[in-house]
């Protein structure tokens, strides 16, 4: 392979990359900063493609492609937009305190870039002592996956994961205590109804896939989990109001089975002897399975909430009771 | 044998891709844009995954080959279609 | 044969460039949309020679995905609300 050729590639890819980041900010217009945020998304996933990272890569390709252009949208919609699109107002400096602000927010920036920049080149010059790598294929046989990333998540660094999902839970609280759902869209015409029809059930494979297969290639819970929240997504986009979310106890069931499932294995196995979250060797497989697919559904019920932006409004009440002026933020 | 028609294959998904996209720069006005990208796009893609299949020879990798490029008709079909009608409802209101 | 997969990763990154300065001038937003379509499809094929060039058949994979949810986007963007009352 000509390393030049790669080299090139590699640069463009990198100026692309950072061009987008760029102007992606750089904007005033809402919507075209969310379109060229998207296109980053794009571009980094195929970055983590060629940097050897796949399960990165699906992970970026599944919530940077898809779902942060619809949730970002479904946010700047719900402000209010003094502002004409495309418009080329700068935002207004407060004066001397602006300056101040702006050059301290610049030199933080240039303090983190530089020392990243040093603990980079500290890294690479030094002679190699990082024992990771060695330690997780040592132990990968007795993980019950032969995934590394999958066994260092789940088996490995499985309290970190935890956490992780406890997080998640209390973004969806928060995203409860924003009042009723964003309004719904209207029908969708027959070209964009025709696509739903095939798209939602072979995203909804696809996730299957993507959980069973990440136990020995790349892929896991949380690619699945954004897969079926796309779904989801896709279904509210087409103004169904029936997307495939539960209610009422079943969606608090589902929102919290990601932390539960994670906690019973945990003290299940504490209660029998073992270390928390030590599964005995036999059954680390299918422990694994079953906390990913609790985890996929937590993760799919938070990123659909996330793009209703509240409490989703009950299926067969009428529109209009819902609509009343009863939440002030919604009037 | 195969390398060869396999070679011809990408270089030629290739070609289109650049086409479309030169002609997503050059021409006027939007839907015009959406003619070039929909059309030359999608070309060049069918011909890059015929292309990469002859190459791969493994049935599994051909039908996931297969399923990526309906994917990106259909949604690229579609796609188009809800561009060319907002800007059309956007013309209409301004 | 991987010299060739090469040259044709770096000819779709440059059809990617070129969508790229689309993507910045376009002068509404339906140019810019119909550009990241373009990020899209190049970004998919530029996997599909990845995954055969690096050996890495999850590549394969991740461009499954971006082909799934290309349409999303567009759908999000020319997506009407329903307005508050009815």
């Amino acid at each position: 392979m000509n390393p030049v050729s790669l080299l090139v590639f590699d640069a463009l890819l990198l100026l692309s990359i950072v061009g987008l980041a760029w102007a992606s900010l750089a904007t005033s217009d809402i919507r075209r900063g969310v379109i060229l945020f998207m296109a980053f998304g794009l571009v980094l996933a195929v970055a983590w493609g060629r940097l050897l990272a796949p399960d990165v890569a699906l992970a970026e390709a599944a919530i940077g492609a898809g779902l942060s252009g619809a949730l970002l949208l479904a946010a700047a919609h719900t402000q209010p937009r003094p502002l004409p699109p495309e418009s080329t107002n700068t935002p207004r400096n407060h004066g001397a305190v602006g300056v101040v602000l702006r050059w301290a927010v610049t030199l933080l920036c240039t303090a983190l870039a530089g020392t990243l920049a040093w603990a980079l080149l500290h890294v690479f010059s030094s002679t190699p002592h990082d024992m990771l790598p060695g330690a997780i294929s040592a132990n990968l046989a007795a993980s019950g996956v032969s995934n590394p990333v999958t066994a260092v998540l789940l088996n490995f660094r499985a309290y970190d994961t935890l956490l992780e999902m406890a997080v998640l839970l209390t973004a969806v609280l928060g995203i409860f205590t924003l009042g009723q759902a964003n309004p719904g869209y209207q029908p969708a015409g027959p070209v964009f109804d025709g696509l739903v029809r095939w798209l939602v059930p072979v995203l909804i494979l696809t996730a299957g896939y993507l959980l069973w297969v990440g136990a020995h290639a790349p892929g896991g819970a949380f690619q699945a989990g954004a897969m079926l929240a796309a779904a989801g997504v896709v279904l509210r986009l087409a103004g169904r109001t029936r997307i495939g979310l539960p209610e009422g106890f079943m969606l608090r069931l589902v929102m919290a089975a990601g932390v539960g499932l994670f906690l019973l294995v945990g003290l299940t196995l504490l209660i029998l002897g073992r270390p928390f979250l030590g599964y005995p060797q036999a059954w680390a497989g299918t422990l694994i399975l079953m906390i990913e697919t609790a985890a996929m559904l937590s993760i799919a019920a938070t990123l659909v909430l996330a793009f209703l932006g509240g409490r989703p409004e009950a299926t067969g009440v009428k529109a209009a009771a819902n609509r009343q002026c009863e939440e002030i933020p919604r009037c | 044998m195969i390398n060869i028609l396999s070679a011809i294959l990408i270089l030629a998904g290739v070609f289109f891709y650049l086409a479309g996209s030169i002609g997503l720069l050059r021409l006027p006005d939007l839907y015009s844009r959406l003619h070039a990208l929909t059309k030359a796009d999608n070309l060049g893609l069918g011909l890059l995954i015929a292309g990469l299949a002859l190459h791969s020879q493994d049935l599994l990798i051909m039908l996931k080959l297969l399923l990526i490029w309906l994917a990106v008709l259909a949604a690229s079909a579609t796609s188009a279609h809800l561009i060319a009608r907002q800007a059309h409802r956007q013309e209409k209101v301004s | 044969m991987t010299e060739l997969f090469l040259l044709s990763a770096l000819g779709l990154m440059l059809s990617l460039f070129l969508g790229l300065l689309r993507v910045l001038l376009g002068p509404g937003i339906g140019d810019r949309m119909l550009a990241t379509q373009l990020i899209g499809t190049a970004g998919v094929g530029m996997l599909l020679l990845l995954s055969v060039l690096l050996k890495q058949p999850a590549l394969l994979d991740v461009a499954l995905l971006l082909a799934l949810l290309a349409g999303v986007a567009a759908a999000a963007f020319t997506g009407q609300q329903q307005t508050h009352h009815d």
